[in-house]
């Protein structure tokens, strides 16, 4: 009918990027998802910086939301890692944060997700697979590559097994990084879709109201479960990090 | 007498934890949804990390074949050699995910 104009869905354009504050921002290549990493950093701050301030012995929501975050991330460095782990907390901390408030603000209209964009994503993994060789390198020094050498495999099978362990540690960058990226992405794409269904049936009218009504009802089904996987999601990477550095600074 | 774990004699967390027990503060299920070591438990979610795991093996050693054979100018044969190999490192990966707690390593 009318929807002439819209009549497709291009789920992908909602991750375009595009530079924001005008010429500027455009000079300066400051795009959506650069202003999205920034509030998101700002969110977080904000939420230890006010959180924290009355500093009162029976805390308040926003200081029992601060110190839940402190004490859940606190826990699982030291469990991940052992004791050792209060060392990591401060990155693990920025990093859960971050990837976070990424996540879940994607859930709002007019907001962009920055972590449903590969190049985001790897950034990050490539980030925590370099502390992560860094660390290990530094504890153990030329022992580390020991790591690659797994024990109890017969002589002429070890090559093999070096390369297989050498190509395994590396897969741990596109592991962790495809993982957040494709949940995002996957995640936004099937809103979208649905969404697109609802306006093209609702236009449509009649007897197409009632697939429209259905899909309206999805749409709220998986809102919800957009912020189960924002929150799942950035827990994984950052408990995955803490599994990795726990190999770093053990290499069992 | 037979001392129950909340009685007057129990030492101050026995006595704590039963005070707590009776309140129902103590949550006694773990969060569902994650355990520490498998990280996700849903079908769908061991599901897509099997998949990234076994992919992720591949795409990086289909790279290094194909970095090694445009080094050496072998076009296509190290990168022949590197698939099954980056195959059996996406096994080795799922097997590392999956394998019982107790034969770690």
């Amino acid at each position: 009918m009318a929807a002439e104009g819209h009549s497709s869905i291009d789920p992908l354009s909602q991750f375009k990027l595009a530079p924001v504050f005008g010429p500027l921002g455009g000079t300066l290549h400051f795009s959506n998802a650069s202003l999205m990493m920034l509030v998101a950093s700002v969110l977080t701050l904000l939420l230890i910086w006010v959180g924290m301030s009355p500093r009162a012995m029976i805390p308040g929501r926003l200081q029992s939301a601060a110190e839940m975050a402190y004490e859940t991330v606190m826990t699982l460095c030291v469990e991940q890692i052992g004791h050792e782990g209060k060392k990591f907390f401060p990155f693990v901390f920025t990093l859960f944060f971050f990837i976070l408030f990424g996540n879940l603000m994607g859930v709002f209209p007019l907001f962009f997700t920055f972590t449903s964009h590969i190049a985001v994503t790897l950034a990050l993994s490539l980030f925590v697979f370099g502390l992560v060789t860094f660390v290990a390198l530094k504890e153990h020094g030329l022992h580390f590559f020991s790591y690659f050498v797994p024990k109890g495999v017969p002589v002429v099978l070890l090559p093999l097994m070096v390369v297989i362990e050498v190509i395994s540690y590396l897969s741990r960058i596109i592991s962790l990084s495809v993982r957040l990226f494709a949940n995002m992405m996957a995640g936004h794409v099937m809103l979208e879709v649905f969404a697109g269904f609802v306006v093209m049936l609702g236009t449509a009218g009649g007897i197409y109201l009632l697939p429209a009504g259905l899909s309206l009802g999805v749409n709220v089904i998986l809102i919800g479960f957009e912020l189960l996987v924002a929150s799942l999601q950035a827990y994984v990477f950052a408990i995955l990090t803490c599994i990795y550095l726990h190999d770093a600074v053990h290499l069992h | 007498m037979h001392e129950e774990p909340g009685g007057p004699d129990g030492s101050f967390e026995e006595r704590l934890k039963a005070a707590r027990g009776r309140r129902g503060l103590d949550d006694p299920e773990t969060p569902k949804g994650f355990n520490p070591h498998g990280v996700e438990s849903s079908p769908m979610g061991i599901g897509l990390r099997v998949g990234i795991e076994l992919v992720a093996a591949l795409v990086v050693a289909v790279a290094i074949g194909y970095a090694l054979d445009w080094l050496f100018g072998t076009k296509p044969i190290l990168t022949v050699v590197f698939v099954p190999v980056g195959g059996a490192a996406g096994v080795w990966n799922v097997w590392r995910v999956f394998a019982p707690k107790s034969g770690q390593g």
